[in-house]
């Protein structure tokens, strides 16, 4: 199938960037639109231009680093699916496909579709943890977990830390990676020991890296890959007033 | 620090001060809407009602200083946080897409800054008089202020009603959003409960923008008439 692209170029961080129109033919059905984008820098090289930077490691959907707003929507049409796993079959012959990178101040564009994420680890270093001690691993279910605790904090962990739910919130928030990193310990009993301080700390992280403010929107959730769900803020809201009113 | 200073500074925080001045504000309006349905009940009732509020000139300020500060801290809330979204997206995206944000959701600062204008040119109208002075300015024969003939005068210009129904179009849009997200910003939104919470915040939003739209409909339509059925 042939395409028309509009991608975003920009040289480095400092360069004000602007869409560029880009043509591509022989695109197969079959391939990834990554692989499409391959498709596109082959022959880009080829004439002696600069590939399009983007983001990319595993494309099996579990990594976190492609990282593409498709006509509007982080991630491309199909719910619950990272770049690398939407396929050409999404699309028709002769369709016009605009490709941005995630758009917020706390993830700056190093080139064309290549964003900062740093940010999100910094949030993760101010709490995202829980500290034991090294050692033997410890036994088989010595600690006992209810079902429903396991799977709430196992689909909290789902959360790969891509940023599509700040790049689809109108607010450019945080919120919804936030809540999965909280989430994910606030339930189990490792998790109790540093709960308080997880909760305040990673929100004074997460405020001071700029991000927007929840507006209860829920773009992020529709846009999440991995299907984190809102509710996970609202525990979070409220993780953070308890810890709050009872830390001095 | 402490917990409340830094709980106060946070995004969080003044989410949650923005959902707890909005339901105080949505509580006055529930006092305020059980008030103006008198209006229904005939000139006595209402006029009563008005005279007995105004009786108590020091709780009549208490109150007023307490809304006017809960109202000022929405609106400084709301412009604040949404200066810094503004912010946390310097650059637009050159395609703009929305899944699942409603009408509502988009606009609550347009909406809010609009019943905003609208509270001010109420007050002007039917608390200082300084719109339709006229109707304002009617007395019962003991002198004091005839409430009831003064709202159905008023209310009788097509031009004022229109302000008031448009008004509370606004309102509802605002509310419809607001009512529904309070409980998501103060925690209390369990999956569990969040069908009915939504249903409650939806339905509060129409009954009372039902209910204050059916006094200019009602003086309009001449369901409501001057004291002695006069038009």
């Amino acid at each position: 199938m042939k395409l028309t692209l509009h991608i975003w170029r920009q040289k480095d961080a400092q360069d004000k960037g602007g869409m560029v129109r880009y043509e591509v033919d022989g695109v197969s059905e079959h391939s990834s639109f990554l692989e499409m984008l391959d498709v596109l820098n082959d022959g880009l090289i080829e004439k002696g231009q600069d590939p399009v930077a983007f983001d990319s490691d595993c494309r099996e959907g579990i990594c976190g680093m492609c990282s593409l707003v498709i006509n509007g929507r982080p991630h491309g049409p199909w719910t619950a699916t990272t770049v690398c796993q939407l396929h050409m079959r999404a699309y028709r012959d002769g369709d016009t496909i605009y490709i941005e990178p995630w758009r917020a101040k706390s993830f700056p564009v190093l080139k064309d579709l290549i964003v900062d994420r740093s940010s999100f680890d910094r949030i993760q270093q101010a709490g995202g943890y829980v500290s034991v001690n090294t050692g033997n691993a410890v036994d088989a279910n010595c600690l006992p977990i209810g079902k429903p605790a396991a799977d709430q904090a196992f689909d909290a962990a789902h959360c790969i830390g891509c940023g599509a739910c700040v790049a689809a919130c109108k607010n450019a928030s945080a919120m919804l990676f936030v809540s999965a990193k909280v989430g994910q310990f606030a339930v189990l009993p490792q998790g109790q020991t540093e709960r308080k301080e997880r909760v305040l700390s990673m929100v004074e992280q997460m405020d001071k890296e700029g991000f927007g403010n929840c507006t209860n929107q829920y773009e992020c959730e529709a846009a999440c890959p991995k299907e984190i769900s809102a509710d996970f803020m609202r525990m979070m809201n409220l993780d953070y007033f308890k810890s709050s009113a009872t830390t001095s | 620090m402490s917990g409340l200073t830094r709980c106060l500074g946070s995004s969080i925080g003044r989410k949650g001060l923005m959902g707890i001045t909005g339901i105080l504000l949505s509580l006055f309006l529930i006092a305020h809407l059980i008030g103006n349905l008198l209006v229904f009940a005939g000139q006595d009732a209402v006029n009563h009602y008005a005279h007995a509020l105004k009786a108590n000139a020091a709780l009549l300020w208490f109150m007023r200083g307490g809304l006017f500060l809960v109202f000022a801290t929405h609106v400084y809330l709301a412009l604040s946080l949404t200066a810094e979204n503004r912010r946390a997206r310097p650059v637009k995206y050159v395609q703009e897409h929305t899944q699942v944000a409603s009408l509502a959701s988009r606009t609550m600062v347009l909406t809010g800054l609009l019943v905003l204008a609208y509270l001010i040119f109420h007050l002007l109208h039917l608390t200082k008089g300084v719109i339709g002075h006229e109707a304002w300015s009617s007395k019962l024969p003991d002198g004091s202020q005839d409430v009831y003939t003064m709202v159905v005068l008023g209310f009788k210009s097509p031009i004022l009603s229109g302000v008031y129904l448009v008004s509370m179009a606004l309102l509802y849009l605002h509310l419809s959003h607001g009512l529904k997200s309070f409980w998501q910003s103060l925690g209390w939104n369990h999956p569990v409960y969040r069908p009915l919470f939504e249903k409650i915040g939806t339905g509060l939003a129409a009954i009372l923008v039902i209910g204050f739209a059916s006094i200019p409909l009602t003086i309009l339509l001449g369901v409501i008439q001057l004291p002695g059925g006069g038009n």
